[in-house]
């Protein structure tokens, strides 16, 4: 019966946790929202000439403004912006009258294929890499540390180029460019992932793997690690079960840098590989100044970070108890 | 600023103390006559380090009044404690953080110098005489404190304390973090000043031994509130109070005889059979 | 109030030993200054460019289009006919000052609001907190991208705003370095002392925060640079002036038939960042004193055993620990040793004090039995016998089956040695299974019953609690069920009354006393308290620097202390000094009527 009631009492902090986490996720969104409009709106005067072109009356352009809504307060515009994006209407490009969410829905797949299977990769490489410094130490140690500072101080769209260069175009193993949907071709999937996945790991292990290590070195000289041992629990349960965890909540974290870091990343990378992603999508519209796609692309790009966030948030707190019973 | 006519250096009346909803202190008054040493004793959490804080304008008073020569000094503003500093001083626990590293002892020991305006060779004088008074060597003015043991680390603090000659000190647990044989001697460093110069201490301990050692009068305060209070042998040795007794008969004594006995004593006053 | 500050303004910064021990332990660190004179090397090189570089940044020569190294162009010409050599000497300028202005103005941002956010808190800190928070979820280069459209191709503007994403990162390195250092009792004496904000600010605090600034500082003009370089490589930059980014975008469009081009600015973003890095990281392990010792966990079996093996004086004893030395490895190879020649006897039921101050070794003698010396510890002599059983000579799989089931251990620190992740219950019963073998079911309940042994009122509670829900009293009590729950003849006791209050230590000392006659424990007690040795041992070893000065029966030792240095520290216990004489009344001193009249 104890055991319930405490069993329940978890449960209702935890739910009390999650609401919070996720207003606040929210509440984080609702404002990158707003400043990127205001940011990118103010300077929308000059929009309706440079769409219409040098030669068109100030009537012309005066209507366009009317057309697209900019006449209005921005306050105003941005209300109704919002409004229709809670209903997934991002507007329309101003330049090839595609629907924006149409436009981010055909690239987005592109963008996270190579992020996603970079950072489970990177996770699974640097967390193992990261473990067998910190408890081998030596020459393993040193290894990692050599390479951690190697591959950070690399761009990684270089590392990219230098792929592209050798792999693809000196050895024909890889096509250099180009994105084969996985419905259409598993196989050309993976082959057309691999080069950009390549380059997007070696960057995020460098810098990931010294982090785990670190983390896990911190850990093992805690007292309670003496402790378990002075119980004569074997050495790899020591080490799996209570020192990974305890430096789970540092990778996760690292590694949810990482992620972001790639999504931002991915615009060059996409560049590299000339895939047809959400950078792809961003550079083009930037060049162009297609303000709707733009902001599309941003709040997109917002959401996933809000997400990821929000998701080691609550990683967190599953893993510690006080983190969640605080 | 009046001098009332007073016996009392230091004041404390009916004080109250919260951090956030908890409340440290409830209700609690104290006196120290200039030259006396009031001994403060108690467990973790019995508010013992809040009622120092408060005396030395570290923590926000609630409600009651700290009088200093008659003059209330809870409520100053940072001119106002700044000018007290002269009057007031402190000693903290550890040895390790209360000094800065990276700073020379001859830095640390000028600080509250420059504060009061001595500058240059008078200050440098001072120094000299300080490090004389703690009997540290006359070349430690210019080394760092991790070059120094825990209890030469305690005698620089005592020696920051001491420098503008004040008539009050608060001393927070300075001889827990100490080895044995370093503790006594530092004590008898505490007793020797204060003969010497007439201050006063406010000293804070954990400890009944330590407190029974270098007090006069000693209060022993329990969850905010204080329990007993009067000379330093009654309370130490033949306690009123039920708390009091317990926290005398919970410390082992380095005797085995004498402790077998007391052990005896502890349990059946809590109604155990000996084992 | 001015007035003062003003002074701590004027006042210069302290140059201290300290500054001058790190920038000699930087200067001892070769990887750190090859790093150094590198990046000095690249700084002058493009300061200097227009001596150095052979021809001029945007010197055109038709023949030079996507020619490959030779020997008058040293590295070839690029898609546009310009000399290659030159253009990377050039592109140094803008790469570096542009990635400065980065640093300096996410420093001078974050810098300055951390300062303030951590020392005063309140409004501006929950509000400085939020913005950072805001800035630092981000996508950085997506916002940066975005920035085009409103300001063009800027290089200036945007590493700006590129400052202003990363600012966040000062401010909440500089806001929690404050706030550990506000709380730290050297500021409480300050404030004490009288100083002034501004001077305990200069005095105190900037002294703290400036290391680990220009740490951050080294790593951010790293990442400055290779943000501008992505930046200039999708095409978002200043086409007129040439940057590292922007050699590679003309790499990237001339890929079929100029690879050589690709090579040359890839290397420098990569030398400099590098070098950055390993500046950054110099100067922290400087900063953090000596490297940390780095020895094989496997030295530590090899060296044990190579200890010489003789035969147990007493082979009855439960434990005989004979010529015992334990050491460290120093950085050149020396060992420092901590513990020389120690030798003792524990008898079944048998309580042994080992006594002694700080440093005399008695933990690392106590550590040395279990086989659980921090790292870089190793006995180098002597040998250790339970029951006859040389432990020197056991593999590691061999000492792990013999701790927890032969020798159980209760550590100082309650509340730092459970685990914080794990229930009690759960910690409990993993060793009862793993070690013990015993099913959930009767593991769960023989911790139960131990719970219950060990005067915990609401066992049931206590097992589904988490180590932060628990006192440090109930905490040392779980740790005392845990060291007993494999049923071992010998506990390992490391000061385990230190950290409590003196009524929970009787509590405690009562506990361990009860325990040990109800199972004929074997106890090595270590502790610097006498009073502890008076009440529990059977016989007390003395210890002073790394060695045993006295050992005998408690009533022996404590009536007639034959070492000099046991009486010393005998005499030195307060429970018999002398009171304090009555005071004799004084008048107050009139207060100190300010010294510089």
């Amino acid at each position: 019966m104890d055991h319930g009631r405490s069993g329940n009492l978890k449960g209702r902090w935890m739910t009390g946790y999650v609401i919070q986490r996720f207003a606040s996720a929210m509440l984080l969104l609702l404002a990158i929202t707003a400043v990127a409009y205001g940011l990118i709106y103010s300077g929308g005067a000059e929009v309706s000439r440079s769409i219409l072109g040098e030669l068109a009356t100030d009537e012309q352009v005066a209507a366009k403004n009317v057309e697209l809504g900019l006449d209005q307060p921005l306050p105003i515009q941005y209300g109704n912006w919002l409004a229709n994006a809670v209903r997934g209407d991002l507007g329309r490009s101003w330049f090839s009258a595609e629907r924006v969410s149409d436009a981010i829905a055909s690239r987005l797949g592109v963008t996270l294929s190579i992020v996603s299977v970079a950072i489970l990769i990177c996770t699974v490489i640097s967390v193992a890499l990261g473990a067998f410094a910190a408890v081998r130490r030596g020459w393993w140690d040193r290894a990692v540390q050599i390479v951690s500072v190697i591959g950070e101080a690399l761009p990684n769209f270089w590392v990219g180029l230098l792929l592209v260069a050798t792999f693809a175009i000196s050895l024909r193993l890889f096509p250099a460019t180009g994105f084969v949907p996985l419905n259409r071709s598993p196989l050309g999937w993976l082959s057309s992932i691999t080069l950009p996945v390549t380059a997007l790991v070696i960057g995020g292990v460098a810098s990931a793997a010294a982090q785990v290590r670190g983390a896990l070195i911190d850990v093992l000289s805690r007292d309670y690690i003496r402790t378990l041992r002075a119980r004569g629990l074997p050495e790899n349960r020591v080490i799996l079960r209570h020192a990974l965890r305890n430096a789970a909540p540092a990778a996760i974290t690292v590694l949810s840098l990482q992620f972001i870091g790639m999504i931002g990343g991915a615009v060059m990378i996409e560049k590299v590989f000339a895939l047809p992603g959400m950078g792809t999508l961003a550079i083009d519209a930037t060049v162009r100044g297609d303000i709707p796609v733009i902001m599309g692309v941003l709040i997109t790009m917002a959401l996933i970070v809000v997400v990821v966030n929000l998701f080691v948030d609550l990683a967190n707190a599953w893993i510690n108890p006080k983190a969640r019973l605080a | 600023m009046s001098i009332i006519a007073t016996t009392n250096l230091l004041e404390v009346d009916d004080l109250t103390v919260h951090y956030g909803k908890f409340q440290a202190l409830k209700g609690v008054s104290v006196t120290l006559a200039p030259g006396e040493t009031l001994g403060l004793v108690g467990e973790s959490g019995s508010g013992k380090s809040t009622l120092g804080r408060a005396v030395l304008g570290l923590a926000e008073v609630s409600s009651g009044s700290i009088r200093y020569l008659g003059q209330e000094i809870s409520r100053l503003d940072r001119a106002g404690r700044r000018a007290l500093s002269r009057e007031i001083q402190v000693v903290f626990q550890d040895p390790y953080t209360s000094l800065n590293a990276m700073l020379s002892v001859g830095d640390i020991l000028v600080e509250p110098l420059l504060v009061q305006g001595v500058n240059g060779a008078k200050a440098r004088e001072r120094v000299q005489e300080l490090l004389d008074q703690v009997r540290l060597p006359s070349d430690a003015a210019t080394r760092l404190p991790r070059e120094f043991s825990g209890g030469q680390r305690q005698r620089i603090a005592i020696a920051r304390a001491l420098a503008i000659n004040p008539q009050l000190i608060v001393c927070d647990e300075p001889v827990s973090a100490l080895d044995l044989s370093t503790q006594a001697r530092v004590i008898d460093l505490f007793i020797e000043i204060q003969e010497r110069t007439g201050v006063a201490y406010l000293f804070i301990s954990h400890d009944l031994a330590v407190v029974r050692a270098i007090s006069h009068r000693v209060a022993v305060m329990s969850g905010g509130k204080i329990v007993e209070q009067g000379p330093a042998d009654q309370v130490t040795s033949a306690p009123k109070d039920d708390y009091t007794r317990r926290l005398l008969m919970a410390a082992p004594v380095p005797d085995p005889i004498a402790q077998a006995e007391r052990r005896r004593a502890r349990l059946a006053q809590a109604g155990k059979v000996p084992a | 109030m001015s007035t003062v500050d003003l002074e701590a303004a004027t006042t210069p910064a302290v140059a201290t030993g300290q500054d001058r021990a790190v920038l000699r332990r930087f200067l001892r660190n070769p990887l750190a200054v090859i790093a150094s004179l590198v990046f000095l090397t690249i700084v002058l090189s493009a300061v200097f460019a227009p001596w150095l570089a052979p021809y001029g940044a945007n010197f055109t020569k038709l023949a030079l289009v996507t020619a490959p190294p030779g020997e008058e162009f040293l590295l070839g010409g690029d898609g546009a006919g310009r000399d290659v050599l030159s253009r990377l000497i050039y592109a140094g300028q803008l790469t570096l000052a542009g990635s400065f202005l980065t640093v300096l103005v996410a420093a001078g941002l974050g810098v300055s609001t951390g300062l303030v956010a951590g020392y005063f808190g309140g409004w501006f800190d929950r509000f400085g907190g939020w913005m950072a928070n805001f800035l630092i979820v981000l996508p950085g280069t997506i916002v940066l991208v975005a920035m085009f459209t409103l300001i063009g191709p800027n290089i200036i503007i945007t590493m700006v705003v590129l400052g202003v994403l990363i600012a966040p990162n000062f401010f909440r390195l500089v806001r929690n370095l404050v706030i550990s250092v506000r709380n730290e009792l050297y500021v409480d004496a300050a404030r004490v002392s009288g100083l002034s904000d501004g001077r305990i600010i200069s005095r105190h605090i900037l002294s703290v925060v400036r290391a680990p600034i220009i740490i951050m500082a080294a790593s951010v003009w790293g990442i400055a640079i290779v943000v501008q370089a992505g930046l200039e490589f999708i095409g978002l930059g200043d086409p007129t002036t040439p940057t590292w980014g922007s050699m590679l975008l003309d790499a990237y469009n001339n890929i079929y038939i100029g690879r050589h081009l690709l090579l040359p600015p890839g290397l420098m973003i990569g030398l400099t960042v590098g070098a950055l890095i390993l500046i950054g990281n110099g100067l922290r392990d400087a900063l953090n004193g000596e490297e940390a010792i780095i020895v094989a966990p496997r030295q530590r079996v090899k060296d044990a055993a190579r200890a010489e093996a003789a035969v147990p004086s007493v082979p009855e004893a439960l434990l005989e620990v004979q010529g015992l030395s334990v050491g460290y490895a120093g950085r050149d190879g020396s060992t420092k040793t901590v513990v020389r020649s120690v030798g003792f006897t524990i008898a079944r039921g048998e309580i042994l004090g080992l006594v002694g101050e700080s440093g005399s070794g008695k933990t690392q003698t106590a550590l040395s039995v279990l086989r659980l010396l921090p790292e870089g510890g190793m006995v180098t002599g002597g040998g250790i016998w339970l029951e006859g059983q040389n432990l020197a000579g056991l593999s590691d799989a061999q000492m792990q089956a013999i701790r927890g089931k032969r020798i159980g251990y209760i550590p100082q620190e309650p509340m730092s040695n459970l685990d914080p992740l794990f229930r009690i219950g759960s910690q409990l019963c993993e060793p009862l299974q793993v070690v013990g073998g015993l099913s959930r079911q009767e593991a769960r309940g023989r911790a139960l019953a131990l719970l219950e042994r060990v005067g915990i009122a609401d066992p049931h509670r206590v097992f589904m609690s988490y180590p932060h829900q628990i006192s440090g009293g109930m905490a040392q009590r779980v740790l005392i069920a845990g060291a007993l729950s494999c049923d071992p003849d010998l506990l390992i006791a490391d000061e385990p009354t230190t950290a409590l209050d003196v009524t929970v230590q009787a509590e405690i000392l009562d506990l361990i006393r009860d325990l040990q006659a109800e199972r004929n424990l074997g106890v090595l007690m270590v502790t610097h308290n006498f009073g502890v040795v008076a009440d529990l041992c059977d016989r007390v070893a003395v210890m002073r620097g790394g060695e045993i000065v006295e050992l005998g029966a408690v009533n022996d030792i404590f009536a007639r202390p034959q070492h000099e240095y046991t009486r010393t520290l005998l005499a030195s216990t307060l429970e018999d000094a002398p009171v304090r004489p009555p005071l004799v009344p004084r008048p107050p001193r009139r207060q100190n009527a300010g010294a510089e009249t």
